[in-house]
């Protein structure tokens, strides 16, 4: 093993996320909020090129591979992982902080990774991580929902290991670097990729997810397995044109189902969609400005969507759990703070002049337009105003305004509300002053985003988008309804089939009076023979034991296979 | 004087404020005078941003871009038929939202 650095910026979340059930009260939350401050100024020790490796079989890891989108993505990881904790600190489930912070230290792994064994074993953990967030949520819906996570994210790992195994024995190579979808392993890679963008056809696991999850859950989940995915197809697959159609799908799907949504945090996740879709089209185009535009989108949208989901959050927490528009309305008479902290997030996600949206977003619109991609380029000009319509005005609307629901709650405790000022602050900031955030891109830029004909522009598409919201307010009413999406194939489809075949098959064996007599009897005494009272496979043991064990060994494995 | 004699109200008399849902006074951001006001504010500014972006000039790369106020009525035209789409899809897709509880 060499190292510049005596253990990974990463793992100092990972091993913290162990230490937070061990202690209490004020050292848990000084915890919460020191851990991530010292991976932050772990992650800028970081210089460029390999600083540390380790040996694992006849490969040599490359743990940290420091450039500047790396940096840029780690560092953005931490300060979000310390707003959430912020936020979280009355979060008395002290499994979803500590799911939370693993999974925030795994993104940093996956971020500051120089090879693909590296990259794959970080992107495990993270799913891991981020199921354990929306189980937390402790519901029977966050259970369900969780497991179609889990079972989404594996499918999309083992198509991702199935990508390295063979991209290893074509190449000889684990280095992850530019790769281009060229052949079965690549294409394998970008499809496990895209799989954690929320790209067609599987988007749907994150609108299923991420509303389930607890009331600053959901907080953390919109911050890192999308933007990961982000970063890896901007080292591995930038200028890859077919990335620029999906993105294309990904943002007009993402407003689409968030017009018809009911659900507010559900309607944050469909944005989550619409907004990555940008990055998504940015990764395609693959020139240095649309690079620029996809890495500073993912910097900005992580803070001005948590920013969102903390809003939501408040609400949630404060109401005690109503997160539907139809429930909702006239909050913003007893929420002021957490009312302003939703608009400045919308006006952010929205690429309103003067907030950090302006500044990052239309790096993206510029490259589209600058390689002269004339359909893309209304495409994206289109989906600008669409964001306000679903996002920028939709949310704060129906949530803050709309009819009053007569429902009083104040704003929140401190803590939220210092973390809601915190990102509120830094969306107008970097909205004002966009220089240090492109001091950190991964390639210079002079880039001018205040031009008057630029503002004048924004100003026009946005303000007539909001315009035809309040004149189709009567379409835009909310019921009670949710929209089908990919996920009825197997979350109805695959159910019914599988019962519908379960019957015929139990009328075909009830018939015969054979099968009934001694296959059937057989069957039922050895299932009896198991499961009686005192069978060992009876005892009851709660899924989260499970989850807890599987987690521990795989620590365990990561540990051994690092130091051993 | 007789008794059934009304009064006449003074001129300075005040009108009874009115009312949210839980009864307390309405505030005044969500008064219908107010609501009035913001829609008179609104359609100024619009017009307002639009002869903004008819007083500079950039060099347009696609032709699109120089037809009159561009930028406001193609925002204003991409957003209603998004909503319109929306709906015509939410004809065939939206169920209640206990679908997969059954």
């Amino acid at each position: 093993m060499t190292s510049d650095f005596l253990i990974s910026p990463s793992f100092i979340l990972i091993f913290g996320a162990f230490l937070l059930p061990v202690v209490r009260g004020w050292a848990r939350s000084a915890l919460v909020l020191a851990l991530p401050l010292i991976t932050l100024g772990a992650i800028w020790q970081v210089g460029d090129g390999v600083q540390m490796t380790t040996q694992f079989l006849d490969y040599e890891l490359e743990l940290i591979d420091g450039s500047n989108l790396s940096r840029l993505f780690a560092t953005i990881f931490a300060i979000m992982a310390f707003a959430g904790g912020l936020f979280a600190l009355n979060q008395k489930n002290v499994i979803e902080l500590s799911a939370a912070f693993a999974y925030a230290g795994s993104a940093i792994g996956v971020a500051l990774a120089g090879d693909i064994i590296t990259v794959f074993m970080y992107w495990e953990l993270m799913a891991i991580g981020s199921t354990m967030v929306v189980w937390s949520g402790r519901t029977p819906a966050a259970g369900r929902a969780a497991m179609r996570y889990a079972l989404v994210h594996l499918f999309g790992g083992v198509v991702l290991l199935v990508g390295v195994i063979a991209y290893i024995q074509d190449t000889g190579s684990i280095d992850f670097t530019l790769m281009g979808a060229n052949s079965f392993a690549t294409w394998m890679i970008l499809i496990g990729f895209l799989i954690n963008t929320g790209a067609p056809p599987l988007s749907a696991w994150l609108p299923d997810a991420y509303p389930e999850a607890s009331w600053s859950g959901t907080v953390f989940l919109s911050a890192f397995t999308t933007k990961t995915a982000v970063y890896v197809l901007l080292v591995g697959f930038a200028g890859e044109q077919i990335l620029i159609w999906i993105g294309v799908y990904m943002i007009f799907y993402g407003i689409v189902y968030a017009l018809l949504e009911n659900d507010m945090r559900r309607i944050l996740s469909y944005s989550i969609i619409n907004q990555v879709g940008f990055m998504v089209v940015g990764a395609g185009i693959g020139t240095e400005m649309a690079i620029n535009g996809a890495a500073s989108h993912a910097f900005t949208h992580i803070i001005y969507k948590a920013l969102l989901l903390m809003s939501a959050g408040s609400v949630i927490y404060m109401t005690g759990g109503k997160r539907k528009c139809t429930d909702l309305g006239g909050l913003f008479q007893s929420m002021p703070l957490t009312t302003i902290a939703g608009i400045i997030g919308a006006l952010a996600i929205s690429s309103f002049p003067w907030t950090s949206g302006f500044v990052s977003k239309s790096m993206t619109n510029q490259a589209a337009y600058d390689t002269e991609m004339m359909v893309v380029w209304l495409c994206l000009m289109a989906a600008s105003a669409g964001v306000f319509l679903h996002a920028g005005i939709k949310f704060p609307w129906f949530v803050f305004f709309q009819k009053d629901s007569g429902l009083r709650p104040k704003d929140p405790p401190w803590n939220m509300k210092a973390a809601m000022v915190l990102f509120s602050f830094l969306c107008i900031w970097m909205g004002v002053q966009p220089g240090p955030l492109y001091a950190l891109l991964p390639f210079p830029t002079d880039y001018q985003p205040y031009t008057s004909a630029h503002v004048y522009e924004m100003l026009q598409l946005l303000l007539y988008a909001g315009l035809a919201f309040f004149v189709l307010l009567p379409l835009m009413k909310r019921k009670l309804t949710i929209t089908l999406d990919f996920d009825w194939f197997y979350r109805k489809l695959a159910v019914d089939s599988a019962a519908s075949i379960a019957v015929t098959i139990s009328k075909l064996l009830g018939g015969c009076v054979w099968v009934r007599d001694n296959l059937v009897n057989a069957v039922i005494d050895l299932a009896s023979h198991h499961h009686n009272p005192k069978g060992i496979l009876a005892r009851t043991t709660p899924a989260g034991v499970m989850m807890f064990w599987v987690v521990v060994v795989l620590f365990a494995y990561l540990v051994l296979y690092l130091f051993v | 004087m007789s008794d059934d004699k009304k009064t006449p109200e003074p001129h300075n008399a005040k009108k009874a404020p009115l009312l949210d849902i839980n009864g307390a006074p309405m505030h005044w951001l969500v008064r219908p005078t107010t609501i009035k006001l913001l829609w008179l504010g609104g359609i100024a500014l619009l017009a307002f941003v639009t002869w903004l972006g008819t007083t500079v000039h950039p060099h347009a790369t696609f032709g699109i871009e120089g037809t009159l106020g561009f930028y406001s009525w193609y925002g204003f035209a991409t957003c209603v038929a998004m909503v319109i789409f929306a709906k015509l899809l939410g004809l065939g897709l939206s169920k209640k939202d206990t679908y997969y509880d059954k």
